[in-house]
């Protein structure tokens, strides 16, 4: 789309618990961020990446407790930033409960071979909020248009 | 596409070249491929990301666990990774300062041989 035009509207998808619906939810945030003229190819990059590991984290917690239920993704371009929602029907998680990684250079950071997905999240967008509950999670994931 | 990875042997060391989306689904099929690795003694063992299309936490996960099991047989892990975008991923994590992401693997063959 040209014009330096900033078109508004969401897109919603249910997405079954599974991982092989990652790169699907991959492309269709990549796809609807892309509609933002004023968005740098590298951001609508990170805005594929946090959205998937938002997602991956919401399919590893449904399926710790076997929810079935569908995860909604929700991508809305709002002008100014581009939101992305995913909620969940996970068990919920207290983020201040995420442990913090032994410094990246020491033999015991070897051993965590999970928990940077949190980090990412937090690095590459520009807001990044869980909001969390025994019915599942909510993170809002936000990146600025017109950002270099 | 989902993962692919395809094996050959090169001088001293093995090569996996891994294909696709290393994500969730993905990591998996290159942690088995590892673990064999390590089963059946490679002393050197070169992760070839050259044609990763896509990389998360989950794939992360894995090359910093292959790293620990290598070690843990007294082997050696390369990584060779030119792709900014995959790089981007591991300077994020800062784990750039844990491996030299080669360019190619000529070059990760050739910086074992001189140590």
């Amino acid at each position: 789309m040209k014009g330096g035009t900033s078109p508004k509207g969401a897109v919603e998808l249910l997405v079954p618990p599974r991982s092989e619906y990652l790169q699907l939810v991959r492309a269709i945030v990549g796809a609807t961020a892309a509609l933002e003229d004023g968005l740098h190819s590298g951001r609508v990059a990170d805005l594929r990446l946090v959205a998937s590991e938002a997602v991956a984290n919401a399919i590893v917690a449904q399926g710790s407790v076997l929810a079935a239920d569908p995860i909604l993704v929700r991508c809305e371009l709002a002008g100014d930033r581009i939101v992305v929602e995913v909620t969940d029907h996970g068990p919920g998680f207290d983020l201040t409960a995420v442990p913090e990684l032994p410094e990246v250079e020491t033999p015991e950071r070897l051993r965590y071979e999970s928990g940077l997905g949190v980090s990412l999240m937090h690095r590459l967008s520009d807001a990044a909020e869980v909001e969390s509950g025994t019915g599942g999670t909510l993170v809002r994931l936000v990146i600025a248009v017109g950002n270099a | 596409m989902q993962l692919d990875v395809h094996r050959y042997p090169c001088d001293n060391c093995v090569v996996l070249v891994v294909l696709g989306d290393l994500d969730l689904a993905g990591a998996p099929r290159l942690r088995q491929s590892v673990v064999a690795e390590t089963a059946t003694g490679t002393r050197h063992l070169v992760l070839d990301l050259t044609a990763v299309d896509f990389i998360d936490s989950t794939g992360l996960g894995v090359v910093v666990g292959s790293l620990r099991r290598l070690r843990a047989h007294d082997a050696e892990l390369s990584v060779v990774c030119p792709e900014q975008r995959i790089r981007r991923v591991f300077e994020m994590c800062d784990l750039d300062r844990v491996f030299t992401l080669h360019a190619t693997v000529a070059d990760a063959v050739a910086d074992r041989e001189s140590v």
